[in-house]
Formats: structure tokens, C-alpha cells, sequence
């Protein structure tokens, strides 16, 4: 009978690089500087590390594990590539998690990084035939703001909002994010903006505008686990895993006319999971504070009714009523979130555990919340109708 | 019996004001003004995805695995090598065990293949066969023939059942006439002077054709209820008739102000037309232009009220968008080199592999439906997609192209390349079941309406330079007519 | 009865041993290399040329004015729009009243123009068709392409009397299938996998054509004296061969070490390899491959017995001289660019008008016999050029290219440009009279004697790429066979 992961594995250390365009280092420099932190964190050096899983989504510098052991020199240790679109850093986390938790090494590394800024355009990587098979024919000439601005239309069209509303929603969401960014120095964008500005903004994918879209990053994050028995071995305040849950879709959403493309099927599915295994019944209750997957505005509004903190179709009235920012009941994006901390794809899952390991630990600064007990993370890869969702709750 | 059993025409989208290629480019040649409006393919469409829309439109209705072959003429097939009517073929999703055949090289092969179309059948090697004419002909920047060329297609179905139409004689007259002229590695027309084509050849061709066939099977110009043959002048349009001794009313309106030369489609096209009108008894006198002429002529039968419901060329004439940029026409067809960015520079190879072994999927939109709940769903599915079904192998072939869907979602990327900038594309529930994600063309962002409905049409989805490949796929668009 | 009345072919005289572009080329490819020679067409040859010299040995000794129709299928013609076969009729002197198309765009169209030529007299369109096949394809520099294909053509007359061989059946199929592929605007082909386009497509479609077209008609594979289909690759037509049933006695010889893969010649090019040596009774089958495949059969008569007199494959085989530089043979077919010096870039603009007014006497070699005295003269003249008679007005046409000549004197001209240098040229009496001053080609200035005899050959004259012409003309050779 499977017991889940509650409270087996601990995080003992973490690192992260500041996110942005970095047009002078490489995905290996960004990788040492990671991982040199959370070294440093966890007060161990690399021969303390028994095995390591490093995420990455668009390798340019190599497939398999090589990249990484290769440039940290660690000493002829497992090491696995991992990808799972944007949820690849969760996703080498929680390999590393498991790896503990079964009591096959004591001491496991997970890091993610991208490096997205060597590609000459804006946006990610172009699609193209990276989605494989007759991807080349069948998916439209698409990029990800688009894929997601469906998601609004579509919202706005169910629910009833004009565009106007719908986009005054959304830009609350990105003021919130824009003002978190500031308090936070490794954030790749710390400015300001205003509900105007983000409405008027000049439309990358009808109706999203440029603040609607989070940026696209440069950046790297790394843990190091241990069983939760060492933990206090290691530092007296670790952060503890109470919950991993990943959901991928099935196929019903994006060819199956049930589903209404105004909201992600497997969020909802993962954070059910999520809840049961971390014991929380009442999430709007008992959740402190939260990094979700906010690559565009409209995932974010969706994600707190997917997440079952605000009723369907009525997370407008939490936007409008300030109740995720800093100050308000559940903060979502305290360090700035995909929208002003930065996007590099395979570093993203571990950038928002990062700042929950910070936040539990009282670490957080000028951003810190009051007093946190339980943070959750909601990881996502893919577009709405065919994607990855990994959620993870972590406590003290 | 043998002839004509149906007809279908396509005629782009996007009409371009000659006014507006004249305003831009009238100072290079100030004598090639030329009133009216052209037809112009917008930048997903060829000669190729003209010729499926009008096969289409002649198909309406029919059943497609009854067909036996497909001939194709054009002077603009995207490929050489890879025959294009065997893409057509597939797009329409005809039986792999028919005759298909390119006829190019000149704009009279649209008759040509029309005639060999009535021979097969004529001659029992086959039932039923499409004939398609589709041009997409470009003129130089500041050239009469940039006015003149329109973009069109048309399809005529020939058969020995249920014939609206049928050949009753034919008179070929074969020149080598070089009035125009592109060489194989040539983008554009060049042209002899007009005035000898106009004299030498056009008038004397057309009329020597038609009198050669009247002369034949003894007929009289009275005898016709209408007369087709191209306009490449409008007032030696007018003189061939006159001369010939047709009355104005017989002459059918040539198009040349509405749609332009469309070149190996431009007689078919207008003989569509004629027949659009046609009533039972009528005879019609067809003749094609362009290193020498065709004349055949058809006996409209009883059966021409029975093929009235399609879009042909009068629905496809009213239904029209102006394109006002003179740059966006240049740009629509290469002529102009854009900034792509880097984004629109990135073209992933093709996988001839991968495309054979999905061929159905991508050329004809065949998904599956599930025989044990009906479920349909694209692309084709092993594993039922209905989440209470979950059937294994038990799928059959089940074609979206001609079902009509609504938009449950949509978008306008301006961070997606596209020469028709913003890229628009649109997750597309089918009438009957089915959902899948779609480019979105002949629209405009602002016309989009979640729920809307949508017909899906053929189109070129991309163009690899560097590996000479020309993609195909089908995308969404809002119903036209 | 409706089949072929007639046959001839052509190959070019030049061959190049494959381990000559192997010592050239082979360092960028080594898995390259391939045995034997293939034909290779000199530098003023092209599918046009080739096409009208097969049709020259296919109607030897006809009346040509009898022909009703000519049909060109080609993948490689220098126009895209100029009409090919209309270039062809007018050099064969066929009269304009005839019906002319391109079939194009896939190296089946060879079999699918002569399935539509035997539709159209068996319809009752036509009497008499000549359908001919013609390439002369590019494989970039060091491809396995540039090893395999050859040059030639094959022409076939059809015809309801006089049939040597009735087409008695056929069966299409029809597939985009894109094992090779050339846009319009490359000039190489390019190609998939060679493992995937043999297994999936080449040793598939022709065993599905000829299958399906056994069981059509009830036969079996050991009725036929020949099974005629083009070779690929050597070992998989051994085995396409094999797996039908056949023995390797009734599979007709491929010629992929001597000709090379000659692409929409090439089955028809085969099949007159098959009729040169079929008596009266035997049962030929013929397919195509290239995005599906025809197939169809023939049932020899008692009258091929007096169609003997044609070079044809085996007289063409026979007659060749090797071409020893990989780089000459890269100039003659224009992958290098070669130093012409000025006055090679001299190309005075081709007038079309006086073209066409001297059609006849340009392209069909005629002259004028004067009614007076008897003289031929060309160019065709109005006052008599014999000195004592001076007759005005009172000539009658006279074609030249079908007279055999003599060589009177002749040069090898260094100064002039030649891709092939020296430039080769002199005066030619004809026989029965007539004199003029033609290129000679085909030859090398050592073997040319004065008296020694030649025949007329139709060919590139020049080509003029800054205006996108290519001109013809007919050049003198030395009679071989």
C-alpha cells in the first residue's frame, strides 16, 4: 500500500541563480553558480553527493547526464536527464526525492537550468517539429502566448466578461507579480507597473498583451535531499516535503469535445492528489502561501479555481479583492513568479520551491512572509489542452 | 452519354484593386493601367490548394470513392517532381487505384486534360473522372501581365451517368506560338508585344478553332446558347465574338474586371459559369487560348438542375475581401523578401517518411471514430479518447475536411511568424464530434466570435526554401458564402 | 483495334562511365559508386531534342500529316509555359489541326500520356497519336542521382490500323508519395531515404499495379512474354520480378549500367527494347513507377514484323562515344559555370514575330523547291536561286530534315564559343539537291571528311538565360547506322 511522500524527505539546501537575459554566461555558468549555492547551503561538498538529476528542456549543450557530471567534475555518481516540458525542474526534484525516500542513496542532488537566450527571438524556442511526429503538419503555426490566449478567449466567452473585464482581470494579476518582483533581487524584472499600463500593452496574442506574458529567462536552481530522519543532521530548519504529485494529460481534453479549454483538467486532478497526500482539506484554509505557474496571466486566474482556492469561475472577485498579493490571505508569486522572476524552462519547478524553502525558513528579506506554514508550488509544461502539471507542498 | 456530371470553382478570398498595383508601381510603366479588380490567392494558397477547394465544390455532395482518375492542369504546380494532381488526390481523399496526370506547360492544358478526361470515359478505361484547372501566375513587378493575372480554379467531373453536360465534338489547333514564355527556372511571364498577340495570335487562334469546330460538325453560331473563351483583351474579347457572328448576349462575361486571366483555369472557370446559368437544351461552345486553341462544345441536358447547389462562380465572386496593400500582395506571393525574424526563419525538415505513413491523417483530415461509442477524433486514435470508453483498435476511418465545426477558443499570435500577420489559429469543435486545433485563414481577428462556425480548407502551411518543400495541411476558416 | 502502330527511341551519344564522376566526385560520397555507363545528352540536347529525335525514328517512313495529336511527358522541360509538345509537332512538320499537350510533374507520366493518347482513338477523338517521352535529369554534384540517371526518349505512335501491339488493359494507382521531389524552382532533384523508397514504395507499387491489374483482367504473370518496368536499383527489380511469378527470362532487361534511370523515358524506352524483339502472339506488360504506378498490357500482332526499321533501343545502344571528362559533362549540362568569354555572353535577343513567320523554316527545316525547275533552296525563297532559272513566286514547300546530305567542306572553329569546342561547322549538300551551312554535332573534328554523309538533328541552338529562351535549330551528323 503506497504511503505517499509525507514528511520522508527533507530539503537541506538550495540555490538560484538571478534570472534574466545572461548574454555573458553560459547554462554551464549558470549551473556552478546554482549548485555551488546550495552546496554552500547545505554545508556539504560534491563527494557528499551520491546521486544527481538534472532537468533540462531544450539540451543545446548535450543529452544524457554528461553535461552536468562532466562540468561539476562529481566523482563517476549516477547522474539522469530529465525533461518533462516546463515542469522539468519539479520533476528532477522529485526524482531525487524518491531516490532518498527509498533509501537507495542517502544524499541526492536535483538542478535545473535553461538557457532560452541564445536563440536570436523573442518567445521560446519555435515549435516546429519539437512537438514530434506529424507536429510538422497538424499543429497550428502556434507559440505558447498563443496556445494559452485561447484559454481566454474562451474563459472570457463561458463566463461572460467582456474583454475589457477580462483583461483588467488579468492585469491585476501581472501588477501583483510586477510588484513582488521588486522586493526581490534575483528577479529578472523589478519595476513597477500599473493596471493601465498592462491593458494597453502592445498585443502579443489576442488578448494577451507583453505583461501578460512572464519573461523568458536565462537561470538555474538546485536542492540537495536527504531522508527527513538526517535532516537535523544537516541544519536545524530544513523544509519538508509533504507532498509530490505530477498529472499529464490524457488526450480527452484536446481531442475530446467535453472539456471547455477555460480550465487545465490535470491541475485539478494533481492538486486532489496533492491535498490527500499532504492531509489538507481545506486548502483556501490552510494553504500560507503559493508559487503557481503563472507563464501567462490567464493560466494563473484559472489555476485558483483549478487549485480549488477560489469557485469556479469566480476567481475575478479574489483578484479584484487583493487576496493573493503580498499582503493578502494566500500571496501567490511572493518572489515575483514566472511573470517578473523569469521563465528558463528547466530551472523553473526548482525557482518556486526555492522561494517556499526561503519563506518557510523566515530567509525571504524585504518579501518575507508572516509567519508560513505550508507553501504550495504548481508547476506546469505544455498548453492547456495537452500538458504536465507538477504540483509539490512543502512545510516545516 | 458522355460529359460534363457535375462542376465546382474556387476563386480566392483576397480581390486586389488593380488601381492599388498601379498606384504603387504606375511609374515604372504608366501605360499598364487596367480597370476592375484581380482575384488573388492569399499566401496559403497555390495552384494546388485552389484546385482541392474547387474539386470540392464539384464534389459536394458526391461519393468521392466512385471516382477513377484526376487530371490536374496548371502553368504553376508548386513541384516538378511529385506529382501534383496525386496530392490532390489526396487531399480529396480519392481511392489510391485511379489514374492521375499533371497537364501544364501551356494555358490551353486546361481543355487538353478536359479532353482527355472525356476520352477515358469515352473510351471505357474509366467511369468517372475529375478534371481540375487551377493557375496562380505571377507578373514582374510594374508589368501589364501583374494587372492582368488572376488567381482560380475550377473542376469539371466527367462521366457517362447523370450527365448535365455532354461533349459532343471537339477541333484542337496546335502552335508553337511563343507569345508568352517562362522558362523552367523562371518565377515570372515574359511577354512578346501585345499587339501581336492580340492580332496574330489571340484573335486568329480563337476564331480559327471555333470556326474549324462550327465547320466540322456543320453547326452555326446560332445554334449556341453561349460562347466561352478567354479575355486577354477586353475589346478583342468583344471583336472575336462579333466577327465570328455571335450575338453580344451569347458571349459569357469573361471575368477579366472581376477575376483577371486566369490562365489554364480561366476557360473552365468561365465555362462553370455558363453552366451556372445553363438550361436544359442549351448548347455551349467552349474554346481555350495559348499555343494554339481547344474547342469542344457541350449539350446541357435535363440533369443540370440537379447540380445547382454549389458555391461554383457566382457565390465565390460575391464573397470578397479587398486587399489594400499593394506590399502585402508582393509579399503573399515571395515576390517581396520580408523580414521573417529568426523565429519565421526556423523550418523544421519534412519527413517524406512520416508524411506517407500518415498520409490520410494530413493530406485528407481522416481521423478515427471509435465503433464501440462512436466517439470521433483527431488525429486518429488506437486508444478510444472518450474517457468512459477506452476501446482498443476498434477505430474507423473518419474524414473531417468536409465537416463543418465552431470555434470553442481562439487567438491572434503576433509572436508566431506569419506573412498575414497575426497568426490566428483557433481549437475547432466538428458538428457530429471531433476536436482538434487549427490555423485560421481567409478571416480577420476582428470578425472572430468564440462559437462561430467554420468549413476547413486545404492550404499550404509552409514553404522550405532551402529543402524546395512546400507543406500542406488543413486549416480552419469561417463559412464563405 | 487500338494500340501502338509504331515505336522508336533515342539515345544520346555521349556516355559516361560511372567511374568517371566517381574518380570526380566520389571523395564526397564513396558509398556512391555504381557500375557501368549512362547516356548523357551533348551539350545542345534537352527533352525537347530528344523527343523529336525518338519521334523522327518512330515515324520513319510514315506520313506524318496523318498524325491527329502528339503528346510530350516530361519532368524536365526548359519551359513552363511554351508548350513542349507544341515545340515537337511544329519540328516534326505535323499539321496545327491536331491536339497537343504536356504531361509532367512524375516519371509516370510517360504511361499516363500513353494511356490517354490510346483513350483519345479509342473515344474517337483522334485517329493517330504519337506519344513521346523525354528527361534529362540533374542529380547534384556527387549524389547518387548524378550516377543513376541517363538521358534518352521513347516515342509511340497509336492508332486503330496498322497495330503491332492493342493495348488490351490497364490499372492505376495513384500516391503522393514523395520518394524524390524538385520544386519549381530547383533544378536537382532531392530524395528521401533510398532504403525507405525501395522497400516502401518502388518494390510496393509495382508489384501492386501489375497485381491488381492480373487480377483485373483474369491473367496470369506467365502469359506474357515480357514484363517491362523501370529499374530503380538492380538487386529489387531482379526481385520485384521474382516475387510476381516471373522468371528472369520474361523480365525485360533493364538498362541501369547503359542508359541510366531515364525517368518518364524509361519504361516506354524499355518497352520499345521489348517490342524490337517480340513476335506476333506474345503478351508484353508494362509499368510505371513514380507516385503510383500504371500498368498495362499489350498483345503483339502479325504487324510488327514490318516495323523493323527503327534504331530503337538496340541501334542507339550501339551507336556511342565515351565522354571522358566529368567536367566536360558537368559544362554540357550546366551545373558548372563555364568561362564563355565575351563573345560566348554575346546572345543577340530572339525575335519572336520573325520566329513565328519562319516557324516552318527554323523549326521544321523547310525550304522551297521551285515548281519552275525542280531546285530545293533553303532557306525558303521567292525568286529561284538557280542561276538560269529565277522562277518568281512559283515554289512549293520542301522539307530538309528528313534528307540525308553530304558533307561539302566544313571547319572546327576556335574563335567562335562552343561548349563542346571547336565550334564545328560547314555546308551540307542534300540529297536531291538543296545546300546550306549547318552545325555539326555529335562528332569530333578527326572523323569529319569532306563527302562524308549526315543527317539533320533537331537542337538547342543557344540559350539565352537573361531573357529565358532557348532556341532551336536543326544541326547536321554524321550518318553512324
Amino acid at each position: 500500500m503506497a504511503e505517499g511522500i509525507k514528511d520522508k524527505v527533507a530539503i537541506i539546501g538550495m540555490g538560484c541563480t538571478r534570472f534574466g537575459e545572461a548574454w555573458d554566461k553560459s547554462a554551464d555558468d549558470l549551473m556552478i553558480e546554482s549548485s555551488m549555492e546550495c552546496m554552500e547551503d547545505a554545508g556539504l561538498e560534491k563527494k557528499d553527493i551520491d546521486a544527481a538529476w538534472w532537468g533540462c528542456c531544450f539540451p543545446m549543450g548535450g543529452l544524457s547526464g554528461l553535461p552536468l557530471s562532466m562540468l561539476l567534475k562529481l566523482p563517476f555518481i549516477p547522474v539522469t536527464h530529465v525533461e518533462n516540458f516546463c515542469a522539468t525542474g519539479t520533476e528532477a526534484l522529485r526524482a531525487a526525492s524518491y531516490a532518498v525516500a527509498a533509501g537507495v542513496y542517502d544524499i541526492a542532488l536535483a538542478i535545473g537550468v535553461e538557457k532560452c537566450k541564445d536563440t536570436g527571438y523573442g518567445g521560446l524556442p519555435d515549435f516546429g517539429g519539437m512537438m514530434g511526429g506529424t507536429s510538422r503538419w497538424d499543429m497550428p503555426n502556434a507559440t505558447a502566448p498563443g496556445l494559452f490566449a485561447i484559454m481566454a478567449t474562451s474563459y472570457f466567452a463561458k463566463y461572460g466578461l467582456s474583454p475589457e473585464e477580462g483583461k483588467r482581470t488579468l492585469a491585476k494579476i501581472a501588477v501583483k507579480s510586477h510588484h513582488n518582483g521588486t522586493l526581490n533581487p534575483k528577479a529578472h524584472m523589478r519595476r513597477e507597473i500599473t493596471v493601465d499600463e498592462a491593458m494597453n500593452a502592445p498585443i502579443v496574442a489576442w488578448p494577451l498583451g507583453l505583461y501578460d506574458c512572464c519573461g523568458v529567462s536565462d537561470g538555474s536552481a538546485a536542492a540537495i535531499v536527504v531522508r527527513a530522519e538526517d535532516a537535523k543532521k544537516y541544519r536545524p530548519d530544513p523544509v519538508y516535503i509533504k507532498s509530490f504529485n505530477i498529472a499529464i494529460s490524457s488526450g480527452e481534453e484536446k481531442m475530446y469535445t467535453d472539456w471547455d479549454y477555460a480550465h487545465v483538467e490535470t491541475t485539478v486532478r494533481a492538486a486532489a492528489k496533492a491535498y490527500k497526500e499532504a492531509g489538507i482539506t481545506n486548502p483556501r484554509k490552510e494553504i500560507s502561501m503559493m508559487e503557481t505557474h503563472d507563464c501567462f496571466s490567464i493560466t494563473e486566474l484559472t489555476e485558483y479555481e483549478d487549485l480549488g482556492i477560489s469557485p469556479r469561475g469566480r476567481a475575478k472577485e479574489d483578484v479584484d479583492a487583493g487576496f493573493f498579493n503580498l499582503d493578502g490571505q494566500i500571496p501567490n508569486q511572493p518572489d515575483g513568479g514566472l511573470k517578473c522572476f523569469g521563465h528558463p524552462i528547466g530551472a523553473s519547478g526548482l525557482r518556486m520551491i526555492y522561494e517556499m524553502y526561503k519563506q518557510l525558513q523566515g530567509k525571504a528579506g524585504p518579501r518575507q512572509i508572516k509567519n508560513p506554514k505550508i507553501g504550495l508550488t504548481h508547476n506546469m509544461g505544455g498548453f492547456p489542452p495537452m500538458n504536465v502539471i507538477g504540483i509539490s507542498i512543502l512545510g516545516l | 452519354m458522355v460529359g460534363i456530371t457535375s462542376y465546382g470553382a474556387y476563386i480566392p478570398w483576397y480581390r486586389l484593386n488593380r488601381n492599388i498595383i498601379y498606384s504603387a508601381m504606375g511609374w515604372l510603366n504608366p501605360a499598364t493601367l487596367t480597370p476592375g479588380e484581380k482575384a488573388v490567392a492569399n499566401y496559403d494558397e497555390d495552384s494546388i490548394t485552389m484546385a482541392v477547394a474547387a474539386a470540392i465544390d464539384c464534389l459536394n455532395g458526391l461519393d468521392r470513392g466512385k471516382i477513377d482518375g484526376l487530371y490536374f492542369a496548371t502553368t504553376t504546380s508548386p513541384y516538378r517532381e511529385r506529382q501534383n494532381a496525386g496530392i490532390i488526390a489526396a487531399a480529396l481523399d480519392l481511392r489510391p487505384d485511379i489514374r492521375t496526370s499533371d497537364f501544364s506547360d501551356s494555358i490551353k492544358a486546361g481543355t487538353g486534360a478536359l479532353l482527355s478526361a472525356y476520352d477515358a470515359v469515352k473510351a471505357g478505361s474509366v467511369k468517372s473522372v475529375i478534371v481540375c484547372a487551377s493557375d496562380c501566375r505571377l507578373g514582374k513587378p510594374g508589368s501589364a501581365q501583374e494587372e492582368i493575372h488572376g488567381d482560380g480554379a475550377a473542376a469539371l467531373l466527367f462521366g457517362d451517368s447523370g450527365v448535365i453536360a455532354s461533349l459532343e465534338g471537339a477541333y484542337s489547333l496546335s502552335h508553337d506560338f511563343m507569345d508568352h514564355w517562362r522558362a523552367a527556372e523562371d518565377r515570372f511571364d515574359r511577354s512578346w508585344e501585345d499587339r501581336w498577340i492580340r492580332d496574330v495570335g489571340y484573335n486568329e487562334f480563337t476564331s480559327e478553332a471555333i470556326s474549324g469546330l462550327l465547320k466540322k460538325y456543320s453547326l452555326n453560331t446560332k445554334d449556341f446558347a453561349k460562347v466561352v473563351y478567354p479575355c486577354l483583351y477586353t475589346r478583342a474579347h468583344a471583336d472575336i465574338g462579333r466577327k465570328l457572328g455571335f450575338e453580344r448576349g451569347q458571349l459569357q462575361e469573361h471575368m477579366f474586371a472581376t477575376v483577371g486571366n486566369t490562365g489554364a483555369a480561366y476557360p473552365s472557370m468561365m465555362l462553370v459559369a455558363a453552366l451556372e446559368d445553363a438550361k436544359p437544351g442549351d448548347k455551349i461552345l467552349v474554346a481555350s487560348y495559348g499555343n494554339g486553341a481547344d474547342a469542344v462544345f457541350f449539350q446541357v441536358t435535363q440533369e443540370i438542375e440537379k447540380a445547382r447547389e454549389r458555391r461554383g462562380i457566382k457565390k465565390h465572386l460575391a464573397s470578397k475581401k479587398d486587399l489594400a496593400s499593394y506590399e502585402r500582395f508582393i509579399a503573399s506571393r515571395e515576390v517581396l523578401t520580408i523580414e521573417t525574424g529568426g523565429r519565421g526563419e526556423e523550418t523544421a525538415a519534412t519527413s517524406a517518411s512520416t508524411l506517407w505513413r500518415h498520409r490520410r491523417a494530413i493530406e485528407a483530415l481522416v481521423g478515427s471514430r471509435c465503433k464501440r461509442c462512436g466517439t470521433r477524433q483527431y488525429p486518429p486514435q488506437r486508444i478510444c479518447v472518450k474517457p468512459d470508453c477506452g476501446a482498443i483498435d476498434e477505430m474507423e476511418a473518419y474524414r473531417f475536411s468536409d465537416k463543418q465545426g465552431h470555434i470553442i477558443g481562439y487567438t491572434g499570435d503576433s509572436l508566431a511568424f506569419s506573412i498575414n500577420p497575426p497568426q490566428m489559429y483557433a481549437m475547432v469543435d466538428f458538428e457530429g464530434g471531433g476536436r482538434s486545433w487549427f490555423d485560421l485563414s481567409d478571416c480577420d481577428l476582428d470578425s472572430l466570435k468564440v462559437g462561430m462556425p467554420v468549413e476547413m480548407s486545404f492550404r499550404r502551411k509552409y514553404h522550405d526554401a532551402a529543402r524546395g518543400v512546400y507543406g500542406y495541411f488543413w486549416k480552419a476558416m469561417p463559412i464563405r458564402a | 483495334m487500338v494500340g501502338i502502330t509504331s515505336y522508336g527511341a533515342y539515345i544520346p551519344r555521349y556516355r559516361i562511365n560511372r567511374n568517371t564522376i566517381y574518380s570526380a566526385m566520389g571523395w564526397l560520397n564513396p558509398a556512391t559508386l555504381m557500375p557501368g555507363e549512362k547516356a548523357v545528352a551533348n551539350c545542345d540536347e534537352d527533352n525537347i531534342s530528344m523527343a523529336v529525335a525518338a519521334s523522327l525514328d518512330c515515324l520513319n517512313g510514315l506520313e506524318r500529316e496523318k498524325i491527329e495529336g502528339l503528346y510530350l511527358a516530361t519532368t524536365t522541360s526548359p519551359y513552363r509555359e511554351r508548350q513542349a509538345a507544341g515545340i515537337v509537332a511544329t519540328a516534326l512538320d505535323l499539321r496545327p489541326e491536331i491536339r497537343t499537350a504536356d504531361f509532367t510533374d512524375s516519371i509516370k507520366a510517360g504511361t499516363t500520356a500513353l494511356l490517354a493518347a490510346c483513350d483519345a482513338i479509342k473515344g474517337g477523338s483522334a485517329k493517330r497519336v504519337i506519344a513521346c517521352a523525354a528527361d534529362s535529369r540533374l542529380g547534384k554534384a556527387g549524389s547518387a542521382q548524378e550516377e543513376i540517371y541517363g538521358d534518352g526518349a521513347a516515342a509511340l505512335l497509336l492508332g486503330d490500323s496498322g497495330v503491332i501491339a492493342t493495348l488490351e488493359g490497364s490499372y492505376s494507382v495513384s500516391y503522393d508519395f514523395t520518394d524524390h521531389w524538385r520544386g519549381e524552382e530547383d533544378k536537382f532533384d532531392r530524395t528521401w531515404e533510398d532504403r525507405w523508397i525501395r522497400d516502401v514504395g518502388y518494390t510496393k507499387f509495382i508489384p501492386e499495379a501489375i497485381s491488381g491489374l492480373l487480377k483485373k483482367y483474369e491473367l496470369s504473370i506467365k502469359d506474357f512474354a515480357k514484363v517491362v518496368y523501370p529499374a530503380l536499383y538492380v538487386r529489387e527489380h531482379a526481385a520485384i520480378g521474382k516475387g510476381l511469378g516471373a522468371d528472369p527470362g520474361q523480365i525485360q532487361q533493364q538498362m541501369l549500367a547503359t542508359v541510366g534511370d531515364s525517368g518518364v523515358a524509361s519504361p516506354l524506352m524499355m518497352l520499345v527494347a521489348a517490342l524490337e524483339d517480340a513476335k506476333p502472339g506474345d503478351k508484353i506488360l508494362l509499368a510505371s513507377y513514380g507516385n503510383g504506378s500504371d500498368a498495362m498490357f499489350f498483345q503483339v500482332t502479325q504487324e510488327i514484323d514490318k516495323v523493323r526499321d527503327r534504331r530503337g533501343i538496340k541501334g542507339h545502344l550501339a551507336l556511342k562515344r565515351e565522354l571522358t571528362s566529368y567536367e566536360k559533362y558537368a559544362a554540357f549540362r550546366g551545373t558548372i559555370p563555364i568561362e564563355k568569354g565575351i563573345r560566348g555572353d554575346e546572345i543577340a535577343f530572339t525575335q519572336l514575330s520573325n520566329l513565328w513567320r519562319e516557324r516552318r523554316a527554323v523549326l521544321a527545316l523547310y525550304g522551297s523547291k521551285c515548281k519552275r525547275c525542280g531546285t530545293p533552296q533553303y532557306p525558303p525563297q521567292r525568286i529561284c536561286v538557280r542561276p538560269d532559272c529565277g522562277a518568281i513566286d512559283e515554289m512549293e514547300d520542301y522539307r530538309f530534315s528528313d534528307k540525308k546530305g553530304h558533307l561539302f567542306t566544313y571547319t572546327g572553329d576556335s574563335l567562335a564559343f562552343s561548349t563542346s569546342p571547336p565550334a564545328i561547322y560547314g555546308m551540307i549538300d542534300f540529297e536531291g539537291g538543296g545546300r546550306y551551312n549547318f552545325d555539326l554535332t555529335d562528332c569530333d573534328l578527326d572523323s569529319i571528311k569532306v563527302g562524308m554523309p549526315v543527317e539533320m538533328s533537331f537542337r538547342r541552338k543557344y540559350a539565352d538565360p537573361a531573357r529565358g529562351i532557348y532556341g532551336y535549330f536543326w544541326k547536321a551528323v554524321p550518318v553512324q547506322a
